[in-house]
């Protein structure tokens, strides 16, 4: 799995980070990074949570 | 689900994530599939964010897995014993039974007397009232917004990003006062003046004054004031608060008080208080539970609450009563004013301390948090989203407040 963040919508508003520390982190500089981009299949199911919970809806998660 | 919006909507997601594969149907009072609100006072009003990106991704509408929408149908009446919605649509009237009904309908604009009976004059919270607000910003009009809470300041700030004139008039001595407390208020108020907006602060409305020519009687010129003076303005924006759905409740014996009011797992009670029917649970701005983190009833008119209530309150109306978890969230919410990001979690009240637990206020980058006896209770991040989950996490942990913590 891979996660996409749509950085045109994203609003640094931390959702995502609450839900998965290890895969989001919005640093001082107000942006959103991504720690992990094909976090393992243990994770779905935090990420799934931070896709549903997004403000914005701007993760979303590509297979392969 | 009777709701189609941002709780109905999670609410039917997360029965499908759990296995429930029986018929869903979402009864609707808007024409429209769910969508997003919180662009409405921002992206969406300034006309940087298309139609597009007000769309829910779920759930998908259809035969088979998929939930029958039923749009542009109010529900008019609830039988709790017959287990029946009463609705009124484009089909006229019927009747939609169930074995478990959500209530998601959410919260409707508080109204100002006289504001239906001048052109000029809005309210907003749907997509629809967004256009039309929309459309007459097109003008450059001078606006004049009456309240300042978040959906008044937001809508003043992106007027400004417009570039139009805008008022804002607040009855209290400060913005948010009473969400946030006096001292953040007096730093909204200086971000508001910073972007030259006006502010017309602690003085009540009178009334609306109509345009002086007999050609333009029905359309708003301005407000009058407590004092006498007046805001001329050609478009008002009245952002005083919302109130709960709840109208179409009356009669049904199901607890409302500000709110419909659920136990801590969601479960709507009875009127008078006690247990409800156990297959009536409610969720998002409707809802006043009891959130056992901070140990009182609340009810919270934000985005994520909506969500995550959604989707704990369908979780546990599969389970039953008998099974059901307890839903209780730190809470969080942001607002965007102008350039500064509002964040926060928790649950404050008048009386709770607020210190300053990093940052600088006057560079308005800051956390503040709010304590109560030893605990911290809340935390408020201005242009600080870095930090919030940290607090988040302390504030869900009831963590004592401790000048050392990092
Ligand atoms: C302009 C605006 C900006 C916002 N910005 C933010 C923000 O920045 N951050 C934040 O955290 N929150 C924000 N919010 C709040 C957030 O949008 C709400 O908390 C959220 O929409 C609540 O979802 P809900 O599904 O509970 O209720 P609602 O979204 O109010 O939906 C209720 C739905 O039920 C329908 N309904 C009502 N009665 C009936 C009936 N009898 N029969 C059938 N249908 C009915 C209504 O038509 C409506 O579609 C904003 C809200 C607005 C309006
Ligand atoms: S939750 Fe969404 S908007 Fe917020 S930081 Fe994460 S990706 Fe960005």
């Amino acid at each position: 799995m891979r996660v996409v963040v749509d950085f045109d919508r994203c609003q640094s508003n931390a959702v995502c980070m609450g839900i998965a520390p290890d895969i989001f982190e919005v640093r001082d500089d107000g942006f959103l990074y991504i720690l992990q981009e094909n976090p393992p299949e243990s994770s779905r199911s935090k990420v799934d949570e931070a896709v549903r919970s997004c403000p914005t809806q701007a993760i979303s998660v590509e297979e392969g | 689900m009777v709701g189609a919006s941002l709780a109905g909507a999670r609410a039917a997601e997360a029965l499908r994530r759990e296995g429930f594969d029986g018929p869903i149907t979402l009864i609707g009072a808007e024409p429209h599939l769910p969508y997003t609100r919180p662009p409405l006072s921002k992206q969406y009003l300034e006309g940087t964010w298309g139609r597009d990106r007000l769309e829910l991704k779920a759930p998908a509408p259809g035969p088979g897995t998929g939930v029958d929408f039923r749009l542009g149908t109010r529900a008019v009446g609830l039988d709790v014993a017959r287990r029946r919605v009463r609705v009124s649509g484009p089909d006229g009237a019927g009747e939609v039974g169930f074995d478990g009904l959500v209530v998601a309908t959410g919260c409707h604009p508080r109204t100002f007397p006289g504001a239906g009976d001048l052109d000029g004059v809005f309210t907003l919270r749907t997509v629809d009232d967004c256009d039309r607000l929309k459309a007459a910003l097109d003008g450059g009009p001078r606006v004049a917004v009456i309240g300042a809470g978040f959906i008044g300041s937001e809508v003043a700030g992106t007027c400004r990003k417009r570039g139009l004139d805008v008022t804002v008039i607040e009855a209290l001595p400060v913005p948010l006062a009473g969400a946030l407390g006096e001292g953040m208020g007096h730093v909204l108020a200086g971000v508001h003046r910073d972007h030259g907006t006006g502010l017309r602060l602690g003085v009540g409305v009178e009334g609306f004054v109509p345009g002086p020519r007999a050609g333009d009687r029905h359309r708003v010129a301005g407000v009058r004031l407590a004092d006498e003076s007046v805001v001329e303005a050609d478009v008002v924006v009245v952002g005083v608060g919302v109130v709960p759905t709840t109208g179409w409740l009356d009669g049904s014996g199901l607890a409302v008080d500000n709110g419909l009011v659920c136990d801590a797992a969601c479960f709507v009670r009875a009127e008078g208080g006690g247990p409800g029917p156990g297959f009536v649970v409610a969720a998002g701005d409707v809802a006043r539970w009891h959130n056992p983190l901070f140990g009182e009833d609340m009810r919270v008119e934000h985005w994520t609450n909506a969500v995550e209530q959604a989707e704990a309150a369908a979780r546990n109306l599969l389970r039953g009563p008998g099974r059901a978890e307890p839903f209780a969230p730190p809470t969080y919410f942001w607002s965007d004013q102008y350039d500064v990001k509002i964040q926060y979690v928790g649950r404050a009240r008048p009386g709770d301390r607020m210190v300053l637990a990093e940052g600088s206020i006057d560079e308005r980058r800051f956390v503040a948090v709010y304590v109560r006896g030893e605990r911290v209770v809340a935390a408020l991040a201005l242009n600080r989203p870095a930090r919030i989950v940290a607090w988040q996490q302390r504030v869900a942990s009831r963590s004592s407040w401790n000048p050392d913590l990092d």
